[in-house]
């Protein structure tokens, strides 16, 4: 399967319940994220399952080359969420993994069906707010001027470019002023940060003068590995501008 | 030398024998809806060619051998070479007047004058089968009387386009004209004089071939 | 580890350093960009026209044997001589052996890629033949003693200065001038003698039309017609992928090659050969040989999912477009062809054993893939070839020779906890608590740390949250 960022997906009905994929990375580092995108879920009425058997896409071990050990933790996904309902992820590069890349990791499996079955009803969190549920948020929040980091996997391969920004935008008190390299990956790049460390740094660095150059307090973004590395030099860099993940931004701005 | 031939080609074979490949079909809507109507095809020919430093010279089917020479006169060139052989080039040695450039036959093999060619001769006139209004392209096809370097070596190269000769785009003149059926030794789109941004981008005219491409358009 | 993977991070790092060379590759790569963007500003003509494009290039491929052996009947009618090298050295040696025959001393060459990757140029000046890049970047790269950085833009990395100190240098009648404009014309000077005078032209072949056994090149300098017109030999060199089927194929890929590479609605020349000089023409070289190289492409089309490299039109765009490519600049992948396409393209064509570590060279972020004007899979293919490397197995020379005992069992062993739920939770309950004592000197730790403050692991998990709130789980 060839993604070539044309993708667009039908519109589905609002489902009574969802099951919450949270991502290994929301569990150990950015549970408040997680949290709060579940609650955004339910302030809508939506019915949230967060299957307690879960743990990864696979995708850390299906990047460095090891597609077996990821074959093996995906499948042990598949069993935990059995309902008809949509999968919401809040991280663009997990639910990219599940939808896009499952088909071809199970490709020839056994459960091949299965997987795909699942894989069609993964969606990122802003594009099942937007989309699905057609959220409209009030801002209960002080001004404040903040940027938005767009993940290369939520741009390029779930095709959600608009869906935050408009979220964002609902916001009355909140400015968002745009990154200059808006598209530009953060240079995470999962595995690629530590192999690379030299190069990784390069790119964080023109991601964090970007940031800087809005005059943001806060960068918000979809994706906990572009977040970890953003938020990390901008830290170690002792910027005065926060990393924030959106679900934890919007709740934070909204539920008070 | 045929052993490698025929290990590849036997390699190839049985690559694709064991995993055939389906491909999408090729739906060429896209370079036929591309029209223009009449006026806006040399409009945009214009605009186009324009834009990379091409310069264009209006005149009609009478006057052009006279509107050339005046056009070089006035530019200060030395000489011109055309194809004698050629109606053109029957047209123009037989209106050029005394004065103007030195007019210089392409007449025989390029061996017996190349020194000349790379180092004496400014201008070449040659003629096109049509511009092409998609990217602002002439089409042209040397042949025998009308060699493949006279668009290339002169400093100036002078192209006469019939202002009804104009198509919508490249895939349009190849198919309409059904090219495919026999391809000259040599067929040429130029869109304008030589350039480079080799050097730091900056685009330079005239790198190797021609420093200047005028369009001699004829109604 | 093979060798290119210490090389490339001690290449890239390198050129980091090089806060000038960063600068350049800035500048340009950002104008590049937002230029091609104008050029396919109109998205439902860019989706057809690459859709268009794709399916000509998978066309091709699907009857690649087939093509080739008509192109190869069409040429030989039409008096153009091919030849077939499965290797570049016996690519090298048939040019040789065509030199030789026609006694030439001096070849001037117009861009080509095939050429790079046979390393002709210093191949023939070992045995004597003086080979001139005439293109004009390719030409200042060679005046430098250095390879391309670019496949469009050879001289890429170098700004106007570093060129005018060059020439001055280099050649006898330069004075020294920052003006572009005088530069070039000296360039003109020195190389329109060349051409004048050269025995053989070496080309490349942007495309080869089976149908009607024409080989098209495209380019803006004239460099191209000059070599493949001037002298009474001229020698092409292909890769045996960049074959076509039919004619009216060439139109929408030149399209989609020029706007991609150089954001230009067509280049200044589209050149289309289709014979020697006739009987009655007065110029034009009196001999055509085209060169069919393989060199390792016919193993990599055996492969279903790999043999979409070989859709490549070789436009540079997922260069101009890779956020790691325009950092360390092509200097630092220390091949022909750099950046992404190199970066899957050499592993395939030079092994893994020793091209192995170029597949990560990428965060995988996907912007190669999203300007691709044929849609090749790029990050996939790069996936890929990092379990080839570290498996072994037959699909991909060197595959398995990055294996590494230690990584395998990391994964295994992740994927044996990551698999079980309660083996999963176990462990991130104990990384929740224990984990932020991990000192930075470890390692992995410590090259993230090298800018960024360390990962802190929450005090409780998101699966404890979810219970503790009461978040079914079924």
């Amino acid at each position: 399967m060839s993604h070539d960022g044309t993708t667009s997906r039908p519109d589905i009905e609002r489902p009574e319940s969802v099951y919450f994929f949270g991502t290994c990375l929301v569990d150990l580092f950015y549970p408040d994220a997680g949290m709060a995108g579940m609650e955004l879920l339910k302030a809508q009425g939506v019915r949230v399952v967060f299957p307690q058997g879960q743990s990864c896409c696979g995708q850390p071990a299906y990047n460095s080359g090891y597609r077996e050990e990821a074959l093996k933790v995906a499948r042990a996904q598949l069993d935990y969420f059995p309902g008809d309902w949509p999968i919401v992820v809040p991280s663009g590069s997990c639910a990219g993994m599940m939808s896009k890349h499952w088909p071809d990791l199970f490709k020839g499996e056994p459960d091949e069906a299965r997987a795909r079955q699942v894989a069609s009803r993964v969606w990122e969190l802003t594009q099942f707010l937007v989309q699905v549920l057609k959220v409209t948020f009030e801002d209960q929040g002080p001004p404040v001027k903040i940027t938005w980091h767009a993940s290369c996997h939520a741009q390029r391969e779930m095709g959600v470019t608009d869906e935050p920004k408009a979220l964002l935008r609902q916001l009355a008190n909140v400015e968002l002023v745009e990154l200059q390299r808006e598209k530009e990956c953060c240079g995470f790049g999962g595995t690629f940060a530590v192999r690379h460390p030299e190069i990784s740094a390069a790119m964080v660095g023109d991601k964090v003068a970007d940031i800087e150059n809005t005059g943001a307090k806060a960068v918000v973004s979809g994706d906990c590995g572009c977040l970890m590395n953003i938020s990390g030099a901008l830290e170690a860099g002792q910027k005065p501008v926060r990393g924030v993940h959106i679900a934890q931004f919007l709740k934070e701005r909204t539920h008070g | 030398m045929s052993e490698s031939r025929n290990a590849i080609l036997g390699k190839l074979r049985a690559g694709r024998d064991a995993h055939p490949l389906t491909p999408p079909e090729s739906d060429f809507a896209v370079l036929r809806n591309k029209r223009w109507d009449g006026a806006e095809r040399l409009e945009r020919i214009k605009r186009m060619m324009e834009a990379v430093h091409t310069e264009f010279l209006e005149t009609t089917e009478a006057d052009w051998p006279a509107d050339v020479q005046a056009f070089l006169t006035a530019q200060g060139t030395r000489n011109l070479l055309f194809g004698p052989a050629t109606e053109v080039g029957a047209r123009l040695s037989s209106a050029w007047t005394d004065g103007g450039p030195e007019l210089i036959p392409y007449a025989d093999r390029v061996e017996t004058f190349k020194e000349r060619l790379f180092d004496g001769i400014d201008a070449g006139i040659t003629t096109t089968l049509g511009a092409i209004a998609d990217t602002g392209s002439l089409i042209v096809w040397p042949t025998p009387e009308e060699p493949r370097l006279m668009s290339l070596v002169p400093h100036m190269h002078l192209a006469l386009l019939r202002a009804d000769a104009l198509y919508d785009t490249f895939w349009q003149a190849m198919t309409e004209n059904r090219w495919a059926d026999g391809m000259p030794t040599n067929a040429l789109l130029i869109s304008g004089p030589s350039k480079t941004a080799d050097i730091e981008q900056t685009l330079a005219y005239g790198v190797h071939g021609p420093k200047r491409l005028v369009v001699v358009i004829v109604r | 580890m093979g060798e290119s993977s210490i090389n490339f991070a001690k290449a890239s790092s390198a050129a980091l350093q090089d806060q000038q060379l960063r600068g350049n590759f800035r500048r340009a790569m950002d104008g590049l960009m937002s230029k091609r963007a104008v050029q396919f500003a109109d998205t439902a003509e860019w989706n057809g026209v690459r859709a268009l494009g794709a399916s000509v290039r998978l066309r091709a491929l699907s009857k690649l044997p087939e093509l080739l052996e008509k192109l190869e009947a069409n040429c030989t009618r039409n008096g153009i001589q091919v030849h077939w090298a499965a290797t570049t050295d016996e690519a090298n040696a048939i040019v040789l052996s065509i030199m030789q025959r026609v006694n030439a001393k001096l070849v001037v060459k117009g861009k080509s890629m095939v050429s790079e990757e046979m390393h002709l140029n210093a191949f023939l000046e070992k045995r004597g033949i003086e080979c001139l890049e005439s293109d004009l970047g390719e030409y200042i790269v060679q005046l430098d003693e250095a390879m391309p950085s670019h496949i469009i833009m050879p001289a890429i990395h170098m700004n106007t200065k570093q060129i005018a100190h060059l020439f001055k240098q280099k050649i006898k009648e330069a004075e020294y001038t920052e003006d572009v404009a005088q530069l070039t014309d000296l360039a003109r000077r020195v190389l329109r003698k060349k051409f004048a005078t050269a025995d053989v032209g070496v080309s490349g072949v942007n495309m080869a039309v089976a149908e009607t056994g024409t080989l098209c090149l495209v380019e803006n300098e004239g460099n191209g017609r000059m070599s493949t017109t001037v002298p009474p030999v001229h020698i092409a060199v292909m890769g045996l992928e960049k074959v076509v089927e039919k004619l009216e194929d060439v139109p929408p890929v030149i399209s989609l090659l020029t706007r991609s590479a150089t954001a230009q609605p067509i280049t200044t020349y589209v050149n289309m050969i289709s014979s020697p000089r006739k009987e009655g023409e007065k110029d034009g070289p009196d001999e055509i040989h085209l060169v069919i190289l393989d060199n390792g492409r016919s193993g990599i089309y055996a492969d279903e999912e790999l043999r979409n490299t070989l859709r490549c039109i070789r436009c540079g765009a997922c260069m101009n477009h890779c956020p790691v490519y325009t950092k360390v600049g092509g200097h630092a992948y220390q091949a022909p062809y750099p950046g992404p396409i190199g970066s899957i393209l050499m592993p395939q064509v030079e092994g893994l054993e020793k091209r192995g570590e170029l597949p990560h060279a990428c965060t995988m972020c996907n912007a190669c893939v999203e300007i691709c004007p044929v849609k090749i899979p790029i990050v996939e293919i790069m996936g890929r070839l990092r379990s080839e490397a570290v498996h072994p197995g037959d699909a991909v020379r060197g595959a398995g020779s990055h294996a590494s005992k230690a990584e395998a069992m990391v994964w295994k062993g992740w994927s044996m906890t990551y698999a079980s739920p309660l083996a999963y939770q176990f462990a991130t309950a104990l990384l929740a608590k224990l984990g932020n004592a991990a000192p930075t000197s470890l390692p992995l730790l410590k090259e993230w740390t090298n800018v960024r403050t360390k990962p802190r692991f929450a005090n409780r998990t998101l699966h404890a949250l979810a219970r503790e709130k009461g978040i079914p789980d079924v």
